[in-house]
């Protein structure tokens, strides 16, 4: 053996110098610092905000403010509960359009539309969609419903925000099934199952985490928008269930309260973003609890 | 039963590259058939022609006759049909990831729409002791992922899949090539115990493999059949010089 062999190169790889190592873990730490350093600048602010709205806040958070409507100018009290309702079905309304809609062109997209004149059209049009101002949405909506059904309603707000999840949702469907290997359809359509059964029952259900997950941020990003809920669900003083009529929701409340002049509507105004936002997360944690629930062992 | 599968003239194209040319081969009924062939030489498009996988491919054409028993499979009926009758494993195993292993087994019943309990329990427990999974499997079929299986538990579990179907042809593109020796042995005792029930058609690089489990063998090359014949008489007394160059190791 020992004849054979290039005597330097049998030795070299066994012991590194001691400049390498140090060089190399020098670089390992600067690194992995660096990565440190992102994750805290990106937390950071979200801490930030969510503190502070907790100082501010949660010492105007009573048992009142969600079982009261609104209390009148110059009364002390009130509470936001039928705009937390009304941002409840607003969002309920614009999620059962939305995502269904948003899922199904996600799915022409990957599975049908690849390389296809209308699938380039559907997927540009979404994009363009995604940077459309949410102002310009709420004035879109308010003539295309509003003007044709001649007053403000729930279901023009829920409309509204549909349109602004479609795109978020169509595309993270898109990207997501593109990730599903070609293998996995092979075996579908090996077993003779047709090709829209293997679309729905085989590389939807493999991607489905991934679209939650895009459905779930289309959901939060338009929970929060004020300025498409302007025109069209107008906000409203009082309860309201009909989806034909105005309806107060929890981002047009905080908007009233915080431009009005009054400090006790100022409280109310911050104590109002701090439940949007918990409201948010509970139901964006809720949905996940509920997505992870089927999950196998082993699974990926 | 299986049945036999007659090809005539057949030709397949990817884009401009003719990857098939002019094959004419009778793959006789209830016995196993390898193809053996360097990379590139078109084994594995002539299986797909057979089930007409190759179609998924948006630029792949074929032209030809093929007919399994008196069915013309191009002509008779859909490619989902056909694929019905013919099992196809896969060279990575491929179980679908989201699923059970009973669900994994059963999926090409379930995913056409059958429901009936009892027989879907039936099918899946012959279907996994045919592939000789049965008894390392049984007591987490609904527990477990058919992912979390190792790789030669995962092939076993495809080919219990495609059995489920209860086809006539099984075709398997390289059905060990991913896999350690004593999977390999176990797939191809699997293959000798299958071939008395279905028609097998073996995708392999690995001669040895051909000359264990199949009676006949057919040798491809740059797209074209070479020679068919009886395995005994392909690795023992080539009738085709290229053959003999193949079998011995000179290229390829």
């Amino acid at each position: 053996m020992s004849t054979t062999g290039n005597p330097s190169a049998l030795e070299a790889p066994r012991k590194p110098s001691r400049g390498n190592a140090l060089r190399r873990s020098a670089a390992n730490y600067v690194v992995s610092g660096l990565a440190v350093l992102a994750t805290v600048l990106v937390l950071a602010p979200l801490a930030a905000i969510l503190f502070y709205l907790i100082y501010k806040g949660a010492s105007s958070l009573n048992v009142s403010f969600f079982t009261r409507v609104p209390a009148p100018v110059g009364e002390e009290g009130g509470g936001m509960a039928n705009a937390i309702i009304g941002s409840g079905i607003i969002l309920a309304i614009a999620s059962l359009i939305g995502i269904p809609i948003g899922i199904g062109a996600g799915v022409y997209l990957a599975e049908f539309g690849q390389g296809k004149l209308l699938g380039n059209a559907v997927r540009f049009t979404a994009d363009v969609l995604n940077g459309v101002p949410s102002i310009v949405m709420g004035i879109a909506v308010y003539s295309l419903v509003v003007k044709q059904q001649m007053h403000y309603s729930a279901l023009a707000g829920g409309v509204a925000l549909a349109i602004m999840m479609v795109p978020t949702v169509t595309r993270t469907t898109e990207e997501m099934l593109t990730t599903v290997p070609h293998a996995v359809r092979e075996a579908a359509l090996g077993l003779g199952v047709p090709k829209w059964r293997t679309a729905v029952s085989v590389s939807l259900r493999t991607a489905s985490p991934g679209i939650i997950t895009g459905c779930m941020l289309a959901f939060a990003r338009v929970a929060g928008e004020t300025a498409p809920l302007l025109f069209t669900a107008f906000g409203n003083q009082f309860w309201s269930f009909k989806l034909n009529e105005p309806i107060a929701a929890l981002p047009l409340q905080i908007f009233v309260y915080a431009i009005s002049p009054y400090d006790e509507w100022h409280r109310l105004a911050w104590a109002g973003a701090l439940v949007l936002i918990a409201l948010i997360m509970i139901s964006v944690t809720l949905v996940r609890i509920f997505a992870n629930r089927g999950v196998l062992k082993g699974g990926s | 039963m299986g049945v036999g599968i007659q090809v005539e003239e057949l030709n397949a194209w990817y884009g401009t590259t003719h990857t098939l040319q002019d094959i004419n081969l009778h793959i006789p009924a209830n016995h196993a058939t390898a193809l053996i062939g360097p990379s590139g030489c078109g084994k594995s498009t002539f299986v797909r022609c057979l089930n007409r996988m190759h179609e998924t491919n948006p630029i792949a054409r074929a032209t030809g006759v093929v007919k399994m028993g008196d069915i013309d499979v191009y002509r008779d009926a859909s490619p989902v049909e056909i694929r019905r009758r013919v099992g196809m494993v896969f060279q990575r195993p491929n179980p679908f990831p989201t699923m059970s292993i009973y669900d994994n087994v059963i999926s090409g019943l379930k995913l056409n729409g059958f429901r009936n309990r009892r027989i879907l329990d039936e099918t899946v427990e012959r279907s996994l002791k045919q592939a000789a999974l049965w008894e390392e499997v049984k007591d987490d079929l609904k527990k477990k992922s058919g992912a979390s299986l190792s790789g030669g538990q995962q092939q076993r579990m495809c080919i219990a899949r495609a059995l489920a179907v209860d086809p006539e042809v099984l075709l398997m593109d390289e059905p060990a090539s991913a896999l350690d020796p004593v999977s390999t042995s176990k797939i191809e005792d699997l293959i000798f115990q299958l071939k008395s029930q279905y028609t097998i058609v073996i995708v392999t690089h690995n001669m040895q493999q051909a000359a264990r489990v199949a009676e006949n063998t057919g040798f491809f090359l740059n797209g074209r059949l070479v020679e068919f014949d009886s395995t005994h008489k392909i690795f023992t007394n080539p009738h085709d010089k290229r053959t003999e160059d193949y079998i011995t190791g000179r290229f390829g």
